[in-house]
């Protein structure tokens, strides 16, 4: 018992920081541009990619440096060539245009790199387990993506709150033009936020690459729960942002590891479910089986009784 | 200083401003005055060029109207908007620090000035804005301007719902900010204040100029304001 939930919390804590450095970019951007980047997940697969290609010739190390900054690269590009001259014609265009970049993205990795799970292998200096509680291992590699997803918030937030250019972008977020009229660049802004917020998703890529898979189908596996932390937090918020990812990620690695049904509850109860009993199905269907559905509810609920999420400001 | 000619502005399909030509000069407070939705506002932003334009706008010598609002307000124009836009999430100093364009330079005006002028701001200096006062954040606001060290100002409904010990204040600042050479277009409802401070008046209908004339001309032309003014 003690040690499923030491491990809980530890899995549960590598996944809800990876889904922080891969939300934190996208309620950024939405919060600055008001644009919903359906192609951010893309990125973060792009990045697996490039990850993986560099690693073969340079080394794990050299695609951890480089494949997010290539990628924060693309995706300035992207905003410099492709969104911003979509702007002027309204969100939905935006919207769109974002939704064509995801299908390319993923169009794209196939054709260069086909449809199979690569082989991006973790460093072997980062093989191998850290500590053995109770008989289970715990890796080197998940407290190694657990070390830098703090290191990037720590960054990103030191960034944010003491530099002048940290100050310029929380002073855009949600009033752009006003910060325009100050004289401060807002299409340079955007650009950078953009770029910055990709190169984020990209260093997610990088180092879930070797556990999560690197495979075509990564960017929609991670897409939806991205959503989901964004929206469950609050569009814009990367106060909400970080504690939905927190708590989705401990709610579903929590969920994976307890077998218990509700037919369990029952018998506390002294009711016996068997086959003959109504709608046996649903009430032996165990807690980690529906693991996966669990953000999706909770996203549902969030927006049946407090549509703008935990800590969201924006109305629209 | 600023001359705008002809300029006409668009809001999707509708047309707001129809060729408005007015001249602001070095050092002079101009109002511009009219009732509500004839395009007083949409005057300013066009200028900055927050609304779609077409039309001449000359500010010291050179032709602004194809231009960004933060290249615009590099050239030394700022406007302070009608709704108090301050960052309500950032404390008095961050948004004053936000008015500053480009740290190396120093210009006129520097933050202890602004909070001598104003006691309440330097009190309130690591308070976020949103929690000021009405007239605080006015105050805010133009001093924010002001740090940007703009040889001119548009100032848009500053006085609208404010306390009249407040709106004396403000009129106050107007008038210093003037003296120290800076040029002032002021959108203003109430006349006193606009005919207490200002050297010319301008005054809008339909979106065109209806009416120009100095101060003392326009308080005996009783016409102008029983046509165009009064409600």
């Amino acid at each position: 018992m003690f040690e499923t939930i030491i491990f809980s919390l530890l899995n549960g804590l590598v996944y809800g920081l990876l889904l922080f450095l891969l939300s934190s970019g996208l309620t950024l951007i939405f919060s600055m541009m008001g644009v919903l980047n359906l192609a951010h997940a893309g990125f973060y697969m792009l990045s697996a990619y490039f990850a993986y290609s560099i690693s073969i010739h340079l080394g794990f190390w050299y695609g951890l440096l480089f494949a997010p900054l290539i990628v924060g690269f693309i995706g300035a590009m992207v905003e410099r060539y492709g969104l911003r001259k979509v702007h002027k014609f309204g969100h939905v265009p935006e919207l769109i245009f974002t939704f064509g970049v995801a299908f390319l993205l993923e169009e794209l990795v196939q054709f260069v790199w086909g449809r199979n799970q690569l082989a991006y292998n973790k460093p072997e200096i980062l093989e191998g387990s850290l500590f053995t509680l109770f008989g289970a291992d715990f890796p080197i590699y998940k407290m190694f993506m657990l070390i830098v997803s703090v290191v990037i918030f720590i960054i990103l937030l030191s960034v944010l709150k003491y530099t002048r250019t940290g100050l310029i972008i929380r002073a855009a977020v949600g009033h752009p033009n006003v910060v325009g009229m100050l004289g401060h660049n807002v299409p340079l802004i955007f650009m950078v936020t953009f770029g910055v917020g990709t190169a984020l998703a990209g260093i997610a890529g990088a180092i879930a690459g070797p556990v999560l898979g690197t495979y075509p189908g990564m960017a929609s596996g991670l897409g939806g729960i991205m959503f989901v932390v964004v929206i469950f937090g609050g569009l814009g918020s990367l106060g909400g942002a970080f504690i939905a990812s927190l708590m989705i990620g401990l709610i579903q690695t929590f969920a994976i590891a307890i077998d218990a049904s509700l037919s369990d509850v029952f018998l506390l109860m002294d009711i016996v479910i068997t086959e003959q009993t109504f709608m046996y199905d649903i009430w032996v269907t165990s807690l980690s089986q529906v693991a996966p559905l669990i953000p999706y509810l909770m996203m549902v609920v969030m927006l049946i009784f407090r549509p703008a999420g935990l800590m969201g400001a924006r109305e629209s | 200083m600023l001359k705008v000619k002809d300029l006409h502005a668009f809001y999707g399909k509708s047309h707001i401003l129809q060729g408005v030509s007015f001249e602001v000069g070095k050092g002079e407070i101009v109002s511009l005055l009219g009732r509500n939705g004839v395009g007083r506002s949409t005057t300013v932003n066009a200028i900055m060029g927050d609304v779609d334009r077409t039309g001449s706008i000359v500010f010291n010598g050179e032709e602004i109207a194809g231009l960004d609002a933060y290249q615009i307000s590099r050239k030394g124009l700022a406007i302070v908007l009608e709704n108090r836009s301050v960052f309500p999430a950032l404390s008095v100093r961050e948004n004053l620090i936000l008015g500053v364009k480009d740290m190396r330079k120093v210009g006129r005006w520097k933050i202890e000035d602004m909070f001598e002028m104003f006691p309440s701001l330097a009190r309130r200096a690591d308070v976020p804005a949103g929690a000021l006062s009405g007239g605080e954040q006015q105050m805010l606001v133009m001093c924010r301007a002001l740090m940007g060290d703009p040889d001119l100002i548009m100032v848009d409904e500053p006085t609208e719902g404010l306390a009249p010990k407040v709106v004396e204040q403000v009129a106050d600042l107007l008038t210093e900010i003037a003296k120290r050479g800076i040029s002032i277009l002021l959108i203003e409802q109430k006349l006193t204040i606009a005919l207490k401070i200002s050297a010319r008046i301008y005054v809008m209908g339909h979106g065109r100029i209806v009416y120009q004339g100095t101060s003392s001309d326009f308080e005996n032309n009783k016409q102008v304001r029983k046509d165009w003014l009064e409600v």
